[in-house]
């Protein structure tokens, strides 16, 4: 393993008995002609070691940009980025690429959406796996060799030493998935990133692959960060939920509390649009009536309050911070929360209206009627 | 795109047939606008090229057919490559006389003009040389010049069109104004300025480089931006995409990146366009050779062959139809090949 020590001549090197990773106040903004897209503005979060968190949210709430911003794979103009990312206790943001190279690959991995554009057309598999195996670890060829062989099985392909020699579009999109997943995991990392890694691939196959990732996560004691649109992925597979929109983490809970007891609306709307819960459902997630807000100009008061049924005028002057819930660990930010008084009176009073005050109709609320029932 | 291959336009000897007698300034500068012209068809290749469907990724296991075309192209350019380089052989075994002196022949005077005559495959010109030994000796000249001067000009331009789709910004801006600006000179004139740079010398001195590598070093500057704005074009591509970004999740350097993402992916399309390149470059040799800047007489050059034998072409139109029919079927040889070669390589993503 490289055991280099990240940070540099500056940096203290990395402390194992720290949190695996610490996300404090991440803001990300690209400088555009139109204005700073605010993309993540201020996200902050814990992962321990052999963790898993999931981050939901519609597309646009930028979910890709937040585990970007943490790997520190961004482009580098006209971007601004503040907060600290602290990996085993030292601050890795903003440290220069031929420092976080050392941490690339050993130490955090990504698995991407697409398996037809993450790997190489015109490179064998067993070339793409062993690449970073001589990189990073300094193995042999016969090592390297094995070892490919090794992961390829343990990602479930059938004739592993055949498919050394293949090329990527010889494979099906399951397969070179299993691919994808094996090439990350071949140095080992301590935290894998999976930004949508099924949304590129055939429903028959999507349970398969989200299987997978969960079991390599358990035997290889990794930290996971399963990004998704769908609240279903992660419903049984993660620790915890952290809920995006519009740049910010609205709601986080451990993932059994946020089923049972969660707080913001936007949290509900989700899960209301989602079928059912027993098998993972790609359905996009427009069901919210309305669009998420501009990233330039976003609302004043609550970003989701253009969309929210139970709006107050409240909600359209003053932003609501994060909260602690009564549960451990669960945070949100709304100031009528589902299920509380203050939320039901508010609802109510937007049903009697017909709308919420920022003028969504408010009819007959389709309510995700027993949750108990539902999962 | 299914264009016919008429890039490399036979140098058919210019005024040949309406002026017997054409001096060499007017005919020069046909030749000129001929190859300007050609250098603006190619670019306008390489917008189309600019353009092309990004997703295209060559795959080496969808067998597609290359079709009796392709093959027969082949099959002439491997007839003129085998002779060219088993020259020396001939001639020590005594098949090929020295190109450069009359041949002895039973019946003087030698310069007697004719296919065929005193055995001699393809005739003597007016100097009593043997013709088929100065097509072949001339070969290795063509060649020589054409494949090296698109292979340095692939080097180069190959590296200046990665370089600068892959970093972008500054670096880029800068590396393509260099470009743009020697694109914006006729090639022919930049070829004549550097050739007459190169062997020009001072009285007395040794010439600054021989002809062949002044030829060779004009053409390949010649034909770097072009080939450095194609490079370019598909590194931008190419670089944007996801397994670019995936390389550097597993810490790849962007060197690595370049080297092993990259190139692989931009270098098959970029063969074949090679290969009509060195069509072109050896057009290009003939015209230079034709306008006496290539090696100088009596070594054989099919340019300077059309040359000398334009001005018999009426008592021995074989001394200026030889030289042009070889010239011609072997550019469009190297032209349906390259073609050939890019359609093959032009299979679209939804194969993968
Ligand atoms: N390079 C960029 N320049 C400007 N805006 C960007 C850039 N990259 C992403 N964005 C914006 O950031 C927001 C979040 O994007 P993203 O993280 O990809 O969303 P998600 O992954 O949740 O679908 C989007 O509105 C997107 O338009
Ligand atoms: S109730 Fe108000 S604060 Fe809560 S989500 Fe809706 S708009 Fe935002
Ligand atoms: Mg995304």
């Amino acid at each position: 393993m490289s055991r280099k020590v990240i940070g540099g001549p500056t940096g203290t090197g990395r402390d194992p008995n720290a949190k695996l990773l610490r996300v404090v106040d991440i803001k990300t903004h690209f400088r555009t002609e139109k204005g700073t897209v605010r993309a993540v503005d201020g996200v902050s979060f814990t992962l321990d070691r052999g963790r898993t968190l999931g981050v939901v949210g519609e597309s646009g709430s930028g979910k890709t940009i937040l585990s970007r911003s943490i790997m520190g794979l961004l482009p580098k103009r006209n971007v601004v980025r503040q907060g600290h990312v602290y990996y085993e206790g030292t601050d890795i943001i903003g440290l220069p690429d031929e420092e976080m190279r050392h941490v690339w690959g050993s130490e955090m991995a990504m698995v991407f959406q697409d398996p037809m554009t993450s790997l190489n057309p015109v490179k064998k598999i067993g070339k793409q796996i062993t690449e970073s195996l001589f990189l990073h670890l300094h193995m042999d060829k016969q090592d390297a060799h094995d070892t490919a062989l090794a992961l390829l099985s343990s990602v479930g392909i059938p004739e592993p030493e055949q498919r050394l020699n293949e090329y990527p579009h010889q494979l099906s999109g399951g397969m070179r998935q299993r691919v994808v997943i094996a090439i990350a995991l071949a140095c080992g990392p301590k935290l894998l990133f999976a930004d949508e890694p099924t949304t590129a691939l055939d429903v028959t196959v999507q349970a398969q692959i989200l299987n997978l990732l969960q079991q390599l996560q358990r035997e290889r004691h990794m930290a996971m960060i399963l990004v998704t649109h769908d609240l279903g992925v992660v419903a049984g597979r993660t620790d915890e939920i952290a809920v995006m929109y519009a740049g910010k983490v609205v709601e986080h809970a451990p993932t059994p509390v946020l089923f049972s007891n969660m707080k913001m609306p936007y949290t509900e709307a989700l899960l209301s649009s989602i079928p059912k819960l027993d098998y993972p459902s790609h359905t996009r997630l427009e069901v919210i009536p309305g669009r998420p807000p501009d990233l330039i100009n976003p609302p004043r008061g609550c970003r989701f309050a253009p969309r929210c049924k139970y709006a107050q005028e409240r909600c359209l002057n003053e932003e609501p911070p994060l909260i602690a819930a009564e549960t451990p660990g669960h945070m949100f930010r709304c100031w009528f929360p589902v299920g509380s008084p203050e939320g039901e009176e508010a609802l109510s009073r937007n049903l009697a209206a017909g709308a919420s005050a920022s003028g969504v109709p408010v009819t007959d609320v389709p309510m995700p009627a027993s949750l108990a029932g539902r999962s | 795109m299914p264009e016919p291959s008429h890039r490399g336009a036979p140098v058919d000897a210019p005024g040949i047939s309406s002026r017997p007698e054409i001096d060499a300034p007017a005919g020069g500068a046909r030749e000129m606008l001929e190859l300007t012209q050609l250098a603006d068809r190619e670019v306008e290749e390489l917008q189309a090229l600019h353009t092309l469907d990004p997703d295209q990724v060559p795959a080496d296991a969808v067998k597609k057919r290359l079709g009796p075309l392709f093959w027969f192209a082949a099959g002439w350019f491997l007839l003129i490559v085998v002779l060219a380089l088993a020259a020396p052989l001939m001639e020590r075994a005594g098949f090929l006389p020295d190109p450069t002196k009359a041949v002895k022949c039973a019946n003087p005077p030698c310069s007697k003009l004719g296919i065929l005559k005193q055995g001699y495959l393809l005739g003597t010109d007016n100097l009593s040389r043997d013709i088929f030994s100065r097509i072949v000796w001339g070969a290795r000249v063509s060649l020589l010049v054409g494949f090296s001067s698109i292979f340095f000009g692939l080097v180069l331009g190959g590296a200046i069109g990665v370089i600068a789709g892959f970093f972008k910004g500054k670096l880029e801006t800068v590396l393509m104004a260099l470009t743009d600006m020697f694109l914006a000179f006729p090639a022919i004139l930049l070829a004549l300025a550097i050739i007459t740079f190169a062997s020009t010398s001072n009285p007395g001195e040794e010439p600054r480089l021989s002809r062949q590598v002044a030829v060779i070093l004009a053409l390949t500057i010649v034909s770097v931006p072009p080939i450095a704005r194609l490079v370019r074009a598909s590194t931008l591509v190419f670089a944007q995409r996801e397994f670019v970004l995936a390389a550097r999740t597993l810490g790849a350097s962007n060197l690595r990146i370049m080297v092993k993402e990259i190139v692989p992916n931009v270098l098959p399309p970029i063969f074949a366009f090679g290969i009509i390149g060195v069509a072109i470059a050896i057009t290009a040799e003939g015209a230079l050779a034709f306008l006496g800047l290539s090696l100088q007489p009596p070594n054989p050059t099919w340019g300077g062959m059309i040359n000398d034998g334009q001005k018999f072409y009426l008592d021995a139109p074989h001394m200026v139809l030889v030289p042009c029919a070889v010239l011609f079927l072997t550019v469009l040889s190297l032209n349906l090949a390259g073609d050939r070669l890019r359609e093959y390589f032009d299979i679209k993503e939804s194969v993968l």
